[in-house]
Parts: C-alpha cells; structure tokens; sequence
C-alpha cells in the first residue's frame, strides 16, 4: 500500500527520472518498507499462536488479546489514559487560549521574556524538569496519582497551546472585537460570542495534537505516575522491560491496542490539522 | 442610559487593557509553579549533597567516568541522528514539495511514526531487526550475509528507533518551511539562467537555514531526550547508556536525589549548549522574509 502511494507520483513527473529523483525515492521506498515491517511484525505477532523460526507463524489466534484484557486489566489502564488526557486537555486549553491571545495581540513589557518562558518547557528534554517535578510532587503528596500525572503534563502541553494557537488568533479581524466592543461588549462576552466560535478550528486543532502528544508522553507520566494511574504508553513500558514473564505476543497485542488507539487520534487530528502548514501559512498555487 | 455612563465605560475599557494583561496569569502560575520552581528546586537540591560540599554531587558525577561517559554516549547517539534526519530531509522535501496526487496520503503515512512513540517503535525493532526477524531473514535468503546482523540490543538499535521516530518529524517541518519559501524566487532566478544546483544552492537553502536550525534542534530535543527506546532496543548497562538512565538510576534506584538534580542540570546544560551553538551559526545567515509567510 505505502510502495504505491510512492509510486504514483513518478509516473507524474518524466519517465525517464534523474538518477537524483531515483535516489530519493528508493530512500523514501527504503524508510516505507522498514516502517512497513516494524508495524507489521508487532501486529502479525500479536496474531500468531507460536512464531519461532519461521516467516510467519504457526497458526493464528486472538488469545494474546484476551489474555492482554484480563491480566494487564487493560480496560483500567485505558480508563485512566482517557481521564489524565481529556483533563490535561481541558486544564491547557482553559489556561493556554486566554495567554495566546493576549501574547498574539497586545505589545507590552516583557512580552519577549514572557515567550522565551513559555518556549522553554518545550526545547528541555522532559527528564531534566521531569525528575525535579516528580521530587517535588512527591514532596507535596501529588506524584502517585492521578493529580501528579496531570499536572506534571500540563508542563509541555501549556506552552504547546499558546505556540499553535497563536497563527489561528492572527487569523481573526480585530475590527471585528472593535466592533463587538463598540456595539457594548465586555471582555468576557466578546471571548465567548465572537472570539470562541471563530476559534472552534484552532481549539480543535490544538486539543487533539495535546491529546496525541498527552497519550505518548512517556517520560513524565512515568515519572510522576503510582501503579493506579498508569497510562497505557507507560503500562507498555513496564510490562516490556519486565520480560520473560510475560508471553511476547501478549506485549504485541497490547501494543496494538495503542497503536490503534494512536491511528484513530491521528485520522481525527488529520480532519483538522494539515502538517505540512503547521509553521507557515502556505500560499496553494494553482497550477 | 445615564449620562455618566459613557465615562464609565470608557474607563473600563482603558482599565480592560491592564485587565486583558490578567488573561497570562494562569498559564504563567502554570509555567512559574510546574516548571520554574522544580526546576530552581531541583537546583538547589544538586547543591546540597550528603557529602563533598557544595559542588560534591557535581564532582561525583564528573570524576566517575561510568557517569560522565554518559554525556559523550548521548551527544554520539544524539548528533548524528538529528544531522542524518534533517540531511535526508531537505532533499527528499524539496523534491515533494510542489503538488502532486497522493502528497496528503504519504504526508499521513509519515505521521504515523510520530504517534508510535519510542515504546512501540522499540517493540517492533525488536521483532523486525532480532536475529530471527525479517529483516534478517530476507538478508540471508538473498544471500548477502551468513549469520543475521546484530542490529539490536545496541548502538543501531536505537540508532534506527531515532531515525524512525525522528525523520518524520524532521522532514514535515522542513516540508512546511520550504512551501514557505516564494516559489517565484526560484522561477526567477530560472528565467535568468540559473541550472537547478545554483537555484537550490544560492536561493533556497539561504531561505531555508532558519528553517533548517529550527528543525535541527527540534530533532535534536527529542533525540537527546532519548530514554525507553535506549533500554528497550539498546545496551542500557553499555554503549547506550545514556545521560537520561544516569539521571534516573540515581533518582529512582539508588534515591540519591541531589545527584540525580545534578544530573539534569548538566543533561539541560549540556542541551542548551547545542541548541545555543546551532541558533549563533544560525544567526550568521539571511534572517528576514521568506517570501511566502501570510
């Protein structure tokens, strides 16, 4: 499927491509094909009965999947994964929106220090803010729970919805709040009658990209999270680093299970969201 | 309507701006509690050791070279996974990056390893690159090696698990700077003669080095903060035992928090030094319009 997708262009373009066009698209081939395999062999894996020595496995079976839901207790880990993601994205979009606006908007003192401390918590690898929060967590009684895990998310997700938010806020004509606030609106109403229906788009848009990005942080939630407020990313994790007990195929199978779970958000996030426009705005030609 | 009101309003609305400023407080109490006051807490922490004085935690981790080796295994996993994706980036980037039928389907495919995150990369490396994997398998049927290649529980192992996770995310930036980039320039400079080299070479990757800094210290970012895969796919206890398992040993297996503070300290020292060196050479270059931003 990927191998077609790649194909298609070429016969676009000349036939007879340079050897330049050759070398680029036998590198994209290459990375499809590695992709290709990495996923494949998880998920067939996840399917085989025994798979030793051989191309593919013995036989079939979803026993893995069964075995995964009842002795992972997978529907709890997937409970909590749900509840920690829609918190941190309600808390960052609540909190993040209001600042976005103001540092897309307004010119004041300060603003450049004010974004560079905004910027930062995204170029710091997690672990180095990680482990002092998770001490200090654990000093005041949140880590452990589901608070911790929340709140220590909150750190990059924040920041991550002021910096999308910030093109989208652009997009909307000032004239159009001068207006609302000549026609008598207050700060509250011109957020909530005008600002926020026209910002619908990007509040989407930077909701799912905190939700995909909050269901794979590993490291934070890894650091801060107890035994009951693992979520699955993390749950993955411990039960991959404690193999040999339990069946590889199992592991596969809850690997799957994320993966899905990944590929849903992304097609929803993709409705919304073009990637190739996540830094500039791009001018389409028409051609 | 009395007739104060008007001045009423008119105050409100000259306070209303003092007041708008009110809107950054929470996300600012969010950045100063969760991140600003950990960090500076962890600080302090990494100057209070149980022994060695003010700097012990620091100097114990410098004068032990299974710790301080540490640096130099995360910079040589690190730095030429974030060059090779961005290198491999910019030319498979600049040559999709007109219109063409199925851009959005391979642009989607691309996307996928970013959600596979490194848990589930490092899995399917396991299985795909293990000695009885496919991959060497179709490797010994084709005849080009005896014995399977050892490309997990190493170097390469985690070596290929930043490139899978990494390169996607490289090469959409890049995409998306480069459809910044006004396409007239280049048709410009063609009408004047220019062959594709001097196009791409005097033209663009100007245009593009801002662009190419950014990406390379995202990539960077996320390749330096590499930590489950080197367990999972890697030699923790050897050659990938990189600066994030120090820093985690230390705080979680031998609950030496000073040591383990200090250890992000240097981890984010270290990091900012990079980003730092890339964006100065950065600023060397054109700095200004591309052209195409809206």
């Amino acid at each position: 499927m990927t191998a077609i997708s790649v194909a298609r262009p070429r016969t676009r373009r000349r036939l007879a491509a340079s050897p330049g066009a050759w070398l680029v698209w036998g590198a994209v081939t290459f990375f499809f094909v590695m992709l290709a395999g990495v996923i494949g062999s998880v998920v067939v894996s996840s399917f085989g009965s025994h798979w030793f020595d051989t191309w593919l496995p013995q036989g079939w079976t979803t026993q893995w999947y069964r075995q995964a839901w009842q002795e992972f207790t997978l529907f709890d880990v997937l409970v909590v994964t749900v509840e920690v993601s829609l918190l941190v994205v309600g808390i960052s979009v609540l909190v993040g929106v209001p600042a976005s606006y103001v540092l897309a908007r307004r010119s004041f003192p300060g603003r450049r220090l004010l974004y560079l401390l905004f910027l930062l918590p995204i170029l710091m690898p997690p672990i180095t803010y990680g482990i002092p929060l998770a001490t200090v967590l654990y000093k005041y009684g949140f880590a452990g729970n589901m608070s911790g895990v929340v709140m220590a998310n909150l750190v990059p997700s924040v920041p991550f919805v002021i910096l999308t938010m910030t093109p989208f806020i652009e997009q909307v004509d000032p004239a159009i709040e001068r207006a609302a606030r000549m026609c008598g609106a207050r700060t509250w109403q011109v957020f909530l009658r005008i600002l926020a229906p026209l910002l619908i788009p990007g509040i989407l848009a930077a909701s799912i990209l905190v939700l995909v990005r909050t269901v794979g942080m590993f490291e934070l939630t890894f650091l801060t999270a107890g035994p009951d407020s693992q979520t699955l990313v993390v749950a993955l994790y411990y039960t991959m680093s404690a193999a040999g007990i339990r069946a590889q195929q199992s592991i596969d199978a809850m690997a799957v299970v994320y993966t899905s779970m990944m590929l849903i958000l992304l097609v929803v996030a993709l409705r919304f969201v073009n990637p190739t426009q996540l830094v500039a705005r791009v001018k389409e030609e028409p051609e | 309507m009395t007739p104060d009101r008007p001045a009423w309003r008119h105050r409100l609305a000259e306070r209303g701006i003092d007041r708008q400023l009110l809107l950054l407080l929470p996300a600012l109490l969010a950045v100063l509690l969760l991140f600003i006051y950990p960090f500076g807490y962890g600080l302090g922490l990494s100057f209070q050791p149980d022994h060695g004085g003010v700097l012990g935690a620091y100097r114990d981790f410098f004068t032990d070279a299974y710790q301080r080796d540490t640096i130099g295994t995360t910079l040589r996993l690190s730095l030429p996974a974030a060059l090779l994706n961005v290198m491999a980036s910019v030319p498979i980037a600049y040559r999709m990056r007109g219109r063409f039928r199925g851009k959005r389907t391979l642009t989607i495919v691309l996307v996928v390893p970013i959600t596979l995150g490194t848990v589930l990369t490092a899995e399917g490396l396991l299985n795909f690159l293990g000695p009885t994997g496919w991959f060497n398998r179709t490797l010994m049927a084709a005849g080009l090696t005896d014995t399977p290649l050892r490309l997990t529980n190493n170097y390469w192992g985690v070596f290929l698990s930043l490139v899978i996770t990494g390169f996607p995310f490289a090469f959409l930036l890049i995409l998306s700077y480069l459809s910044g980039i006004d396409p007239t320039l280049e048709r410009a400079a063609a009408t004047l003669g220019a062959g594709w080299w001097p196009r791409f070479h005097r033209i663009t990757l100007p245009l593009l080095a801002p662009g190419l800094a950014t990406t390379f210290c995202l990539t960077f970012v996320l390749a330096f903060s590499v930590f489950p895969s080197a367990v999972l796919v890697g030699d923790p206890a050897g050659a990938t035992r990189v600066i994030s398992i120090a820093a985690y040993h230390a705080a979680y297996e031998t609950y030496d928090y000073p040591l383990a503070s200090a250890i992000a300290v240097v981890m984010g020292a270290v990091e900012l030094a990079v980003v730092a060196a890339v964006l100065g050479l950065r600023s060397l270059f054109y700095t200004g319009s591309t052209g195409g931003k809206g």
